[in-house]
């Protein structure tokens, strides 16, 4: 005889039972709420970045009609062309020397309005972001027309100084200058805003201590401020020449890479190729050769962060 | 049971009956009983002009009981051909496309081949002109339907006061409205004579270096005038020919007499330099004259179109035709191909024409002398030439006779105008010729 019937759903219901705790245990936990929370964010990033990334990793390994699978055909076919290379030494060129600048500008201006007294600064840190909310395409078409070839508001006012006309967008050398002046122009605004954040944060004392021991303002912003916004500073570099590296709207509509391809930078080149001609996988093998570089700068700048934060 | 047994010579004919039922049987009607059909057009730069199309896409469908969605497409940021490029990745979106130069050809594999309504508009409007066959067709599959809007010529528009003032050249006389040119003595060394007359007087041509359409347009008809070819039909290499060091050279000479800044010029700078008052000639369609008549009309009424000069090879004048293609992944290709047929009908071309002003260019040669360009002005018959009525001039595109898919890079990469531009800055010939041939070889591959 059986002591105890069989009950087949016993175990089912405490198995149930259990996993309902478990549920409500997990959902108790931070970490897991604050990953649901979290979780439209990441389906929206991976179906609108890494989809596409992986998609154009796809679209770079084919052929131009797109037929067969050429591994890194297209690269070494990139790798033999000249203006290709003449892209990399344009993007890097526009790159480096536009963040220097918008690095610099940002970190004099964010002090002359760290200098401020408190209760104007709101209105000066409004004005000076303007560039930075203006959509570029828009601003950069007010650009385009004070650098119009024959009507440019630029050389009309030169004209009366008796300098110019100055080929702004018809010579390489001006034609780079000028792209790189305004994508400065655009980006300062940034570095200032986060340079001033980063200001705000240094703590007073480290001042009155350096005062105390006689340093001057140089030696302050050398031995107080920028150890200080060491780590900001790398930050908004590395996010900005990202940015930079991949800019399109600028150049496209201000020179669309000419003249000679001499302002062409990855995306512009990429685009060129890929839409305009009709080859899209040697675009996409373009736009994809800002990784490496990109990558090895994050390295680079992130490890030099995480290196200090353990200092610290 | 007894069962009839179906002998070969029923069976070819019931399957012939059966096929011919289903050729000729007519469009199934009912409301919206055929479908859907959407369609992706060119907006067009002329104000109003969309609407002649919307009316007719209206009226067909609501003859053919089809619910249609009609978006027009801007080409302003290239908007057309990324959306083209989109579609095709997906293979989805508009049943209808109407697709600029040389996308049917870049998109061939994916194009429903039109050929039942091309023979049939062919008989009905006449013959094409090559360039229309040349993008339009691949190994004998037509790959859409040459779309007369947006089509357009780029030839001289010039001032009649400044040529005749400056260099001596009677434009209208030249290119009398309503007859046939007196234009022999129109050649690239009269032309050259012309802009440096003008220059001196201080209204130089507007003729591009640039990247853009337009400049590489003017570029392409003057390499083809002299018969240079970067690429011939068969895709050899060409670049190091007499033809295109003749060619080169005429471009010195006459980059010296334009302004100075047209390497920097885009499509926009011809149109503003001769609403300006700037310049005795541009190179464009009548959109820059339109533009003249509402904005400067002193200019426009001094504006006529005319030919291309002739060169040694011949006289070529850059045409731009527009076609509407049908996606193969589209749902209701029948309905698709009625529609371009209808639109496609003399009368629907027509309506189109006069909408945009006379500025877009039917294909068939049946419908060069449409009444429109007799009429239209000022000044009376500025654009009775516009059309090519008198097919004096080839109408051709740069790059070609290139294998399409290689002439494509050549024209976006703007090879012609950069040749131009390193040879006038003192580049060394045989130096210009060896980087286009490094470029051409690139353009090359498959």
């Amino acid at each position: 005889m059986v002591d105890v019937a069989f009950q087949p759903n016993r175990t089912a219901a405490a198995q149930s039972g259990r996993r309902r705790v478990g549920l409500r245990n997990a959902l108790r936990r931070k970490s897991m709420s604050a990953f649901l929370m979290t979780l439209p964010l990441i389906l929206l990033i991976a179906i609108l970045v890494i989809y596409p990334a992986l998609y154009s990793l796809h679209l770079a390994t084919l052929n131009k009609a797109m037929t067969k699978f050429v591994g890194f055909g297209n690269f070494e076919f990139l790798f033999k062309r000249e203006t290709f290379w003449l892209v990399v030494k344009q993007s890097c060129i526009f790159a480096i020397s536009a963040v220097i600048f918008k690095a610099l500008i940002g970190f004099i201006v964010a002090h002359f309005v760290h200098n401020v007294p408190a209760n104007k600064q709101r209105k000066w840190r409004g004005m000076l972001l303007v560039p930075w909310v203006i959509p570029p395409a828009m601003s950069t078409l007010a650009w385009l027309w004070l650098f119009d070839p024959s009507y440019s508001a630029f050389n009309y006012t030169l004209s009366f100084f008796g300098i110019g006309p100055i080929p702004w967008t018809g010579d390489a050398m001006w034609a780079r200058f000028s792209v790189i002046l305004v994508n400065v122009w655009y980006g300062a605004p940034f570095f200032m805003i986060m340079y001033l954040a980063a200001l705000k944060s240094v703590p007073e004392q480290l001042y009155e201590a350096a005062a105390i021991d006689g340093a001057n303002w140089w030696q302050r912003i050398w031995y107080v401020t920028l150890p200080m916004m060491r780590n900001i500073i790398a930050i908004t570099t590395l996010f900005s020449l990202i940015v930079t590296f991949a800019n399109f709207d600028i150049v496209r509509i201000l020179t669309a890479g000419g003249p000679l391809d001499h302002t062409h930078i990855f995306a512009t080149w990429a685009f060129r190729v890929g839409i305009e001609g009709s080859d899209i996988p040697l675009g996409a093998s373009v736009s994809l050769f800002m990784v490496p570089i990109l990558a090895v700068a994050a390295i680079f700048i992130l490890r030099d962060i995480t290196k200090r934060g353990n200092e610290s | 049971m007894s069962r009839k047994k179906l002998s070969r010579r029923e069976f070819v004919a019931a399957t012939a009956l059966s096929s011919a039922a289903l050729i000729t049987a007519p469009y199934v009607r009912g409301a919206y009983a055929a479908g859907k059909l959407s369609m992706g057009f060119w907006d067009h730069w002329v104000p109003g002009a969309n609407s002649a199309s919307t009316e007719l896409v209206n009226e067909w469908a609501a003859k053919e009981k089809v619910e249609v969605q009609l978006d027009y497409i801007t080409s302003q940021g290239n908007k057309n051909i990324v959306t083209i490029a989109a579609e095709a990745q997906a293979k989805s979106g508009h049943d209808i496309f109407q697709m600029p130069t040389w996308w049917p050809q870049a998109n061939a594999e994916l194009l429903e081949p039109v050929n039942d309504i091309m023979d049939p508009l062919i008989r009905l409007n006449g013959e094409v002109n090559g360039t229309v066959k040349y993008l339009g067709q691949a190994d004998g599959k037509w790959l859409g339907v040459p779309a007369s809007v947006g089509s357009q010529i780029k030839g001289p528009c010039s001032r009649i006061d400044l040529m005749k003032k400056y260099a001596n050249i009677d434009v209208q006389e030249m290119y009398p409205a309503g007859s046939p040119p007196k234009a022999d003595n129109w050649t690239l060394d009269t032309f050259l004579k012309a802009a440096e007359a003008c220059h001196k007087a201080g209204f130089p041509f507007g003729i591009g270096l640039g990247e853009t359409s337009d400049s590489v347009d003017t570029a392409g008809a003057i390499f083809q005038s002299f018969g240079a070819q970067l690429v011939d039909a068969k895709g050899n290499l060409t670049v190091k020919t007499d033809a295109v060091r003749q060619s080169l050279d005429y471009y010195k000479k006459l980059l010296a007499f334009l302004p100075p800044d047209v390497s920097a010029w885009d499509d926009a700078s011809n149109n503003k330099w001769l609403v300006a008052g700037k310049g005795a000639m541009i190179m464009n369609p009548p959109s820059a004259w339109a533009v003249a008549k509402r904005d400067a009309p002193q200019v426009a009424e001094q504006c006529w179109t005319h030919g291309f000069p002739a060169g040694p090879k011949g006289r070529f004048a850059p045409y731009l035709p527009f076609f509407w293609s049908i996606w193969s992944f589209s749902k209701n290709k029948e309905a698709a191909k009625s529609l371009l047929s209808f639109l496609s009908q003399p009368a629907s071309i027509e309506k189109m024409v006069v909408a945009s002003g006379g500025y877009d260019l039917p294909a068939y040669e049946k419908l060069t002398t449409l009444k429109v360009w007799e009429e239209i002005g000022p000044p009376k018959g500025t654009l009775y030439h516009y059309p090519n009525p008198y097919k004096h001039q080839t109408l051709s595109i740069a790059a070609s006779p290139a294998p399409p898919k290689v002439a494509q890079q050549i024209y976006f990469q703007a090879t012609l105008t950069k040749m131009c531009l390193r040879y006038y800055q003192g580049e060394a010939m045989e130096k210009t010729l060896a980087w286009a041939e490094g470029e051409c070889e690139g353009f090359m591959r498959s």
